[in-house]
């Protein structure tokens, strides 16, 4: 699996850890798919994998500071932009966008256009919006879930994407309204809420990016 | 529409399940990780872990149970028990946990919430509130809070407590209404209304569970978000399916079980 000059050739999963807490249920999930999965903060390595998992929960604001202090948005957008396989949970879909509205006004990656807000729900509905919810599928997110009916999710956050372009939004969740629970473009795929929590369903769907995005170029050479 | 969650709630000692469970089939029904395997494979939607082991030594054997069920399962669970600081609780998280519990703690130093809060999120950070009925010398009656298992008094209402550490950054709220605690005979309906109706944060409701039929009124008449309950689904008085088709058949959105494989 790794060639003279120490470089990886199978298909390699990175994931970007920031220290956004434990990453191990996200890599655990990929090992029970038979898809090896490194945890890695180093910026070469992001650089040369096959697929990316930008996984993470806390803030907002903290999380681009931790990235950036890594060195990591550079070949995280550089990834994005040449359309590799990229996957995003929670807030590594936030993250995608324009600007994050948690805690004052941050900058994110904006390679989607659009921003974060928090929910502005009237009582009794509670904040964060915790627990098993549907999504319903469109497009792109349908071939990936697999689900031909809203199949439940495992959500957990208080704030939301609120993508410019509808065209990106691959998957709609509703609490006090419809909102964005995930998004597609190309080889990128972006989830709301926790497939590596979501037990069957959420397997499928990430053993449909796997299937979706398996031939890829490698970009590591020698 | 987001589902009612059913809660398992298993109490462990030691890095064993204590009260026991009815899993027969299970080859160590007192082992933590077999026991959440299979409230997984029945359709829980979370699972809460309480460690009541006091010592030094059982905290150590509680972060590897943690990492075993963290190995094991694809649901998120939630521990609590003894976190008395900001690196008890990052401990938890950093072995599995999805969310942390903090009790006793919370009340002696209620900052504790909002480090816990601002490290892990709001979302990770869940607080015990454990209500009694008292009667005040006044003769009016109080929600009074009580921590170390019910035994010690802390002269604060539950409402306002609950009010208050939502303000410091708690994500969510287990309600334990004492009085109704291990006797199956419902939930504190009122307690879990007016203390989930007095804030935006969800709660979970805890204590009395005997029945199906008790824990779709936590979530109606209590306005809960999640039930929670350990003995009656231990002992097989009822199962998680059983209370998810009470749900179904009352218009309770929930999480339909698994479907039933066939042998």
């Amino acid at each position: 699996m790794w060639d003279s000059s120490g470089c990886y050739n199978g298909p390699m999963v990175a994931i970007v850890d920031y220290g956004s807490g434990n990453l191990r249920s996200v890599q655990k999930a990929f090992e029970r798919l038979g898809c090896p999965a490194v945890v890695t903060d180093d910026p070469q390595r992001v650089a040369e994998a096959d697929r990316l998992v930008l996984p993470g929960v806390g803030a907002f604001g903290d999380a681009m500071r931790e990235l950036t202090n890594r060195g990591l948005v550079a070949p995280l957008v550089a990834h994005i932009q040449a359309d590799r396989p990229f996957l995003g949970i929670c807030m590594g879909l936030q993250l995608l966008f324009e600007t994050g509205r948690e805690g004052g006004c941050h900058a994110g990656l904006g390679v989607l256009a659009g921003e974060v807000a928090r929910f502005d729900l009237p009582p009794p509905l509670k904040v964060p919006h915790m627990g098993w919810n549907t999504v319903s599928w469109q497009g792109r997110g349908r071939e990936w879930s697999g689900a031909t009916a809203p199949a439940h999710y495992y959500f957990v956050h208080s704030y939301t994407a609120r993508p410019r372009d509808a065209d990106v939004v691959a998957g709609v969740c509703d609490y006090g309204g419809p909102f964005c629970a995930a998004v597609a473009r190309g080889r990128l795929l972006a989830t709301q809420f926790h497939p590596e929590k979501s037990q069957a369903a959420g397997m499928a769907l990430l053993e449909g990016f796997l299937r979706a995005t398996r031939h890829v170029e490698r970009a590591c050479t020698g | 529409m987001l589902a009612r969650r059913i809660i398992p709630c298993l109490d462990v000692d030691r890095g064993r399940v204590v009260k026991g469970t009815r899993f027969l089939d299970l080859v160590d029904a007192g082992d933590p990780v077999a026991v959440a395997a299979r409230y997984e494979a029945e359709g829980a939607d979370e699972l809460v872990f309480l460690d009541i082991t006091a010592s030094h030594e059982g905290r150590a054997i509680m972060l590897d149970v943690v990492r075993r069920v963290a190995e094991t399962v694809f649901m998120p669970f939630t521990v609590g028990g003894g976190v008395r600081s900001l690196d008890d609780a990052c401990r938890l998280v950093q072995a599995g946990a999805e969310k942390v519990s903090i009790n006793s703690a919370a009340v002696r130093t209620p900052e504790l919430i909002t480090a816990v809060a601002d490290r892990l999120g709001s979302c990770a950070t869940v607080v015990n509130i454990d209500p009694k009925r008292i009667r005040t010398a006044a003769g009016a009656e109080l929600w009074e809070v009580f921590v170390s298992g019910g035994r010690i008094p802390t002269g604060l209402e539950a409402v306002a407590w609950a009010r208050r550490v939502e303000d410091l950054g708690a994500g969510e709220i287990v309600l334990t209404c004492m009085d109704r605690d291990g006797t199956r005979e419902g939930y504190d309906l009122e307690i879990t209304a007016a203390v989930s109706g007095a804030v935006r944060i969800p709660v979970v409701a805890s204590g009395g569970a005997g029945r199906p039929e008790h824990l779709a009124a936590a979530v109606e008449t209590g306005r809960a978000d999640a039930a929670l309950a350990a003995g009656i689904f231990h002992f097989g008085q009822c199962t998680i399916r059983e209370v998810k088709e009470l749900f179904l058949a009352r218009g309770i959105p929930v999480r339909p079980p698994p479907a039933v494989r066939s042998a």
